[in-house]
């Protein structure tokens, strides 16, 4: 197994893909945290436009336009037709406004049948930023993305080729040589998949980094297990926590801490038993993606939000070897 | 192992067992990762054990332990295979009726459908070789969505089961698949499919542009953007598929009028973690408003509720308190195992710490629990288990909950 990814946040696009539910958006918001801490500047970028990114900061949904979520840190949602409308703009200097509303009723249609022309939308406009940024004409080094689902990042990192073979001549064609170069940079870009210890979100990850690694020129950086539980006992401890729970010590704790007693060793019992299974499933995830792995323990907090988001932040730069 | 008996409660909610009992078709949804697939095939299981009759339970992408319990192991399929009585029988099940399963092959799905509606094999096959047809299906998100709606409708129609379980497509958005009938034949219908083929639709032959095209600003700027040949093949390949109008149109309709019918009911799968609640709450909302028939609530993998008893704080307190003086006593039982007791003082204070961590999110639990409160007839409650659920023992536990009554955490 290769060790963790220390150089992750030298990158300069992150990409942050896993099941629904295991926690993309959060893993997104704190990484950008994490950058900010260090003192970069990032643009965090949502492409399924939930709100759940600004979310993680507590502050309102963001639009097309940056906005600060805090110091160090821009957020932006990804929007097809604005980015075709900047696009169309910058590249081929149509006058836009007026013609856009029928346009992008077109567009949104055509996009259903045909393969990337969403997709290319969405990550041309991240691989634009990344240039910008590159070349110094952005107020960020880092582009962080809370990318689309297991399901759909695959067409989404692979629009590039996927154009290529599709249309034959036009602008469009050109210009994805460049977005193509950018995504397949290991100096520059890396995705990272977060997962959760369990059955099917780590079988989503292996699968998807087989595809990932057949399908697309693009390279991986983390699995990152999000919500780990602890471990409660040392192999001689736990002896000691079974004996517990044998009847004669069992009737000695309830005499001595009350009935309750037995709802703590079953509570007990329980922690041990729900983290036994997640490391199996963690073990089985490590053995078959060969990939760093990044753990994040399970937060025991009532707490969401931003300081969820700095929790995590601050756990993910303990793995990264930050702070 | 028998399975319980279900038990109203005094406030005359009604049983899962009363509700599958008067319907023909049950919609599972929620957000993914919830559980959704284990929860749809516990109920199937449970309605086969004691409403009896023929149960099916379609699934869309079950995990692959649970597709093996299910007899799906075989890979993908539309054709339904029975469980095996034997399975059921040996997870302590004495099954009254047939459980069958079936997992929803998008693609073969759609292929059934073009061949159907297409007006003559020629032009069925000329769709099925487009190669935006095969992108369209697999990749057009509301396709799968549409496509579960449409297979429960076939099966449905065939009259083969008494009851229809089907576990829904995980979306991005899980109100997505209730719209998908009519998007569909909007889809298909629109005005602006037939604005986008009419360059080449002008002068009757296909494929032709016999208008200067041109002169149209939308597709200056289209050509200039992706190449004429580009926008032919899709205007080329929505010419052939509209030639299935009618009877897509139609068969969307009959799917909505069948998802609105009184013989089906909705339930929706949660856990008791932010996000999926929001998500499953919003859902139940929609659900009312559009009139569909929402079932019942199931509260997936909740904590067990020793973890907010006042008792176990206490209880977990002298253990992180008094670890000294109960290591002492616990000493005395002359356990090897307990001898030391700086070392049992050490583990006492992990298990009361470990209670607190876990009922912290209990309490959180049961709070979003009791605001949940009115929601549909029927809450439900599966707990936590120590084990994943991959295998039909692993089913029947889900299901003993599911049956047992409302809101209860007791089998």
């Amino acid at each position: 197994m290769a060790g963790p990814a220390p150089d992750l946040l030298d990158r300069r696009l992150l990409f942050f893909t896993g099941k629904g539910g295991v926690g993309k958006s959060t893993m997104a918001a704190a990484t950008a945290l994490l950058a900010a801490d260090i003192g970069k500047r990032v643009l965090l970028i949502e492409v399924d436009a939930k709100g759940d990114v600004p979310a993680q900061f507590e502050q309102a949904p963001v639009g097309f336009k940056p906005r600060q979520m805090q110091p160090g840190v821009l957020a932006m949602a990804m929007d097809t037709e604005a980015s075709l409308q900047e696009y169309l703009k910058l590249n081929l200097r149509v006058p836009v406004l007026g013609r856009l509303g029928p346009l992008a009723k077109v567009l949104d249609f055509v996009a259903t049948a045909a393969p990337g022309v969403k997709e290319i939308l969405t990550v041309g406009k991240i691989a634009w930023d990344v240039r910008e940024s590159i070349e110094g004409r952005a107020d960020y080094d880092l582009v962080v993305v809370d990318a689309a689902a297991t399901g759909h990042i695959v067409a989404q990192l692979g629009a590039a080729d996927a154009i290529r073979d599709l249309v034959d001549v036009g602008p469009l064609r050109s210009q994805t040589q460049w977005v193509s170069e950018i995504l397949a940079d290991p100096a520059i870009t890396a995705v990272n998949i977060v997962t959760t210890p369990e059955e099917m979100p780590v079988v989503e990850t292996i699968e998807l980094v087989d595809r990932l690694r057949s399908e697309v020129d693009v390279p991986l950086g983390a699995v990152i297990v999000n919500r780990v539980l602890p471990e409660l006992f040392t192999h001689a401890d736990e002896e000691t926590f079974e004996a517990l729970r044998t009847d004669s010590a069992r009737e000695l704790m309830v005499a001595g801490a009350g009935a309750g007693a037995t709802m703590v060793l079953d509570a007990a019992r329980l922690a041990v038993s729900l983290r036994r299974t997640g490391a199996v499933h963690i073990e089985h995830l490590v053995e078959s993606v060969s990939l760093p792995a990044l753990y994040i323990p399970y937060l025991f907090v009532r707490a969401h939000g931003l300081r969820v988001t700095r929790m995590v932040a601050d756990a993910l730069g303990e793995e990264l070897g930050i702070k | 192992m028998t399975a319980a008996m279900p038990r109203r409660r005094a406030d005359d909610r009604m049983t899962l067992e009363q509700l599958l009992a008067a319907k023909e078709i049950v919609v599972f949804c929620g957000s993914g990762g919830v559980g959704k697939t284990s929860v749809a095939a516990a109920s199937a299981l449970g309605a086969t054990v004691r409403l009896g009759g023929k149960v099916l339970v379609l699934t869309v992408d079950p995990a692959r332990r649970l597709a093996t319990a299910l007899g799906l192991e075989g890979g993908i399929g539309n054709r339904a295979r029975r469980v095996p009585a034997e399975a059921l029988k040996a997870a302590g099940f004495e099954p009254r009726g047939e459980l069958w399963a079936a997992m929803l092959d998008t693609k073969q799905s759609w292929d059934d459908l073009v061949l159907r509606y297409a007006k003559d094999e020629e032009t069925a096959y000329r769709i099925l070789e487009n190669r935006l047809y095969t992108n369209l299906t697999a990749r057009f998100v509301q396709s799968h969505d549409y496509i579960a709606m449409e297979r429960l409708f076939e099966i449905h129609s065939s009259g083969e089961y008494d009851l229809i379980v089907i576990d829904t497509p995980p979306t991005r958005n899980a109100i997505d698949f209730l719209e998908a009938p009519a998007r569909m034949s909007e889809f298909f219908g629109g005005r602006l499919l037939r604005w986008l083929t009419m360059p080449y639709r002008v002068g009757g032959k296909r494929g032709n542009r016999v208008l200067n095209v041109a002169s149209r600003p939308f597709y200056q700027m289209a050509d200039r953007l992706l190449g004429s040949r580009f926008l032919e093949d899709i205007a080329v390949f929505f010419l052939n598929f509209q030639s299935m109008y009618d009877g897509f149109v139609a068969r969307a309709q009959a799917v909505e009028r069948l998802l609105h019918d009184r013989r089906t009911t909705f339930a929706v799968v949660t856990t008791l973690e932010a996000a999926p609640l929001h998500e499953a709450e919003r859902f139940c909302h929609e659900l009312v408003a559009r009139k569909f028939h929402l079932g019942a609530l199931v509260l997936n993998r909740t904590l067990p509720d020793d973890l907010v008893d006042p008792a176990g704080a206490s209880a977990a307190t002298v253990c992180i308190d008094d670890a000294a003086p109960l290591a002492a006593t616990l000493a005395t039982t002359g356990n090897q195992a307990l001898a030391d007791p700086t070392r049992t003082a050490r583990v006492l204070r992990t298990i009361g710490e470990s209670y607190r961590n876990f009922s912290v999110v209990a309490m959180r639990e049961a709070e979003l629990r009791a605001e949940l409160a009115r929601v549909p007839d029927i809450v439900l409650r599966v707990p936590t288990f120590e084990d994943d659920i991959g295998d039909v023992e692993g089913l029947a536990k889900i299901s003993r909950y599911l049956y047992a009554g409302p809101d209860t955490a007791q089998p």
